[in-house]
């Protein structure tokens, strides 16, 4: 018979691996119930998956494209967003869920014991289900318009695996602190919004002025977001120091949000 | 409301709580024995729900050593864990994994945890076109099934019909014999001397006694008529105290069954609390048995925190028994602000409000007296 010891948490917790490998199952049921939640009770159901980016992508292609006659790097309009909004969207939809999600699962959180860390993390099942079907969609494109990737396509799944580890990171950060700080829920949809605009989704780096280029160097979405477009578009790859960073960085992000999250975690059942 | 608050806290944004330290437990220590069935009792605020919670890991101790013979399954608020968008089947695995069940072993019992409940026909509806008692039923199902060697509940059985009740106490009985210990918070007396092999009485964060069951609902029943001082002193009392009740008392100390119950209570002003708020009154007898609620929501009966207030509670009905009875006041608005229990007390003299005497055992039974007649068609 094992044996459980309870004893007041120390000032420094760190994440029990075997615990969280012990409650694996609850990520698994946790995602499968985002995902069957999403769409009941939906008339088109799935639909939803694949009409949502395509539409965002239309409207891009038709005010950035059309309007505003922004340059894509030699491919159709539709394809560059389409491949920039993969990786937006990942991004955005780990950290809008996560975010909120210890709070709605308030009455869990204060009544039933599970590593809690689960809550937030199990935000990436239902978004990567949507990524999926997405990239489907990407390489039907890709097929329709007749262009070759080249071998950097076989980067591409690191360049997700930053992403969600990125996005998982902010997410774990800024879902501990909506537990006492009800205040971010306001500010995370602000901040997506901000950074939707202020990194190359909808746009190609190269019609940025000179003048802020400074800026989109410093913003780790444009490297991925220029990675994502380098892998499954042929488009010029970012700098060398980019690309290092862009997977230093989202390691460190999601480690540090675990720590954070861990120092944060003894309260939540009496806070929330 | 809404506006208020929202001015009150632009006038001073940065303005914190103060923080108060508050030790719900201090200085529990106790052995339990496998195979054990131990009933937790005490009064509101007496750390019973906090115990468990650190028993069960959902809130970690500040200070001591918890020592656990195995897994600790908990079912502290049924149903925690459902979502009313799933269905029952999908709810039975979502529930069991966070409970701590394997796939495979919520695979093995699930016809079990289902006939249980009796809700095979409806396995696949959504849970939120349940009705409350199939939802709790498949609840307390899924936990009562989990395969832990400890089963920590709370106060779940007061809920559901009777005949699920039975049924769920013979599950516990059956738990605890199988050599699995239970630990059942209650304040359902019957509950506790029915199903547990010992009970632990628990007074203002501190074990009074634990052991027999006799014992320790002696112990409760006492704490009811003893007054402590402390209790009196609004600084110690339980509730976040942004508004505190000030005085309260029964007009008449000593009065006879029939008579009207009317309780005085004051409260003081709190300027900083905006929005109306509402007091409740608890009824109990003797035996700490909660006999009515009076609650101003359910009157309309709404109160300024500007002013100082005085306000008296007048009972008709019902007629009380013969015997000592106290007043618990709770002062509320989204949240308990004051908890005064034992606020005040009185005495209901022996005297049968029936115009004709009879031997005891025509009045005896029952909680309290009623009006009423006969008449012959």
């Amino acid at each position: 018979m094992n044996r459980i010891v309870i004893t007041p948490p120390g000032r420094i917790s760190l994440p029990k691996l075997g615990q969280l490998w012990e409650a694996r199952e609850v990520l698994y049921r946790f995602g499968a119930r985002d995902i069957t939640l999403r769409y009941r009770q939906t008339a088109l159901g799935v639909v939803w998956v694949v009409l949502q980016p395509l539409l965002t992508a239309g409207v891009f292609t038709l005010v950035f494209g059309r309007v505003a006659k922004l340059p894509s790097g030699g491919v159709p309009y539709f394809i560059f967003s389409f491949a920039g909004l993969l990786a937006w969207n990942i991004f955005s939809g780990i950290v809008t869920r996560s975010s909120n999600s210890l709070v709605s699962n308030a009455s869990l959180v204060s009544k039933v014991y599970f590593p809690r860390i689960l809550v937030p993390l199990a935000s990436a099942y239902s978004v990567l289900v949507d990524f999926l079907v997405s990239l489907a969609l990407l390489v039907a494109l890709l097929v329709a318009y007749g262009i070759n990737p080249g071998w950097a396509v076989v980067l591409s799944p690191i360049w997700v695996v930053m992403v969600v580890l990125l996005s998982s990171g902010c997410g774990l950060i800024s879902s501990s602190l909506m537990v006492r700080y009800r205040d971010v829920q306001y500010v995370v949809p602000f901040l997506l919004q901000f950074l939707l605009y202020a990194s190359p989704v909808a746009y190609s780096v190269s019609a940025v002025p000179a003048k802020y280029r400074l800026f989109y160097d410093a913003n780790p979405l444009s490297w991925i977001l220029q990675e994502f477009r380098w892998s499954f578009l042929h488009q010029p790859a970012p700098p060398n120091w980019q690309i290092a960073l862009s997977i230093v960085l989202p390691i460190s992000v999601f480690l540090g949000g675990t720590f954070i999250f861990e120092q944060m975690e003894r309260g939540f059942a009496d806070v929330i | 409301m809404m506006s208020e608050a929202v001015i009150a806290r632009l006038k001073r944004p940065m303005r914190r709580k103060q923080v108060e330290r508050f030790e719900a437990l201090h200085d529990v220590s106790f052995e339990v024995p496998w195979g054990e069935a131990v009933g937790i009792i005490g009064r509101n605020g007496a750390g019973k729900s906090t115990l468990l919670k650190i028993l069960t890991r959902i809130t970690a101790p500040t200070t001591g050593r918890v020592e656990l013979g195995g897994r600790v399954g908990s079912l502290l608020e049924v149903g925690t864990g459902f979502h009313p968008e799933l269905t029952g089947r999908e709810n039975v695995f979502l529930n069991g994994t966070l409970l701590g069940m394997r796939q495979r072993e919520i695979r093995r019992r699930f016809d079990e945890i289902v006939a249980f409940a009796g809700v095979e026909q409806f396995l696949d509806t959504q849970v939120k076109r349940y009705s409350t008692g199939m939802y709790i039923r498949l609840a307390f199902a899924v936990a009562a099934h989990l395969e832990c060697e400890i089963l920590a509940v709370d106060e779940v059985l007061a809920v559901g019909d009777a005949e699920f009740q039975m049924k769920c106490l013979q599950k516990m009985r059956d738990v605890a014999q199988s050599g699995r210990t239970v630990l059942l918070v209650s304040h359902q007396l019957q509950t506790v001397s029915d199903l547990c092999s010992s009970a632990m009485f628990l007074e203002r964060g501190r074990l009074v006694t634990y052991g027999l069951v006799d014992r320790a609902m002696e112990e409760y029943k006492r704490s009811f008529t003893r007054t402590t001082p402390d209790m009196m002193e609004a600084a110690f009392r339980p509730g976040s105290g942004e508004l505190r009740f000030t005085d309260a008392r029964a007009i008449d100390e000593m009065c006879t069954p029939g008579n009207d119950v009317v309780v005085e209570f004051g409260a003081a002003a709190n300027p900083e609390v905006t929005g109306s708020y509402y007091v409740s009154a608890h009824l109990k007898n003797e035996d700490g048995l909660l006999i009515v609620q009076c609650d101003s929501r359910v009157l309309g009966f709404w109160l300024d925190p500007a002013e100082d207030v005085r306000a008296e509670l007048r009972m008709h009905t019902p007629w009380l028994k013969p015997g000592n009875y106290t007043v618990d006041l709770f002062l509320c608005k989204t949240g308990i602000m004051d908890i005064w229990e034992q606020a005040c007390q009185f005495q209901v003299l022996p005297v049968m409000p029936y115009p004709h005497p009879t031997s005891p055992d025509g009045t005896e039974r029952g909680v309290v007296f009623a009006d009423f007649v006969y008449a012959q068609h």
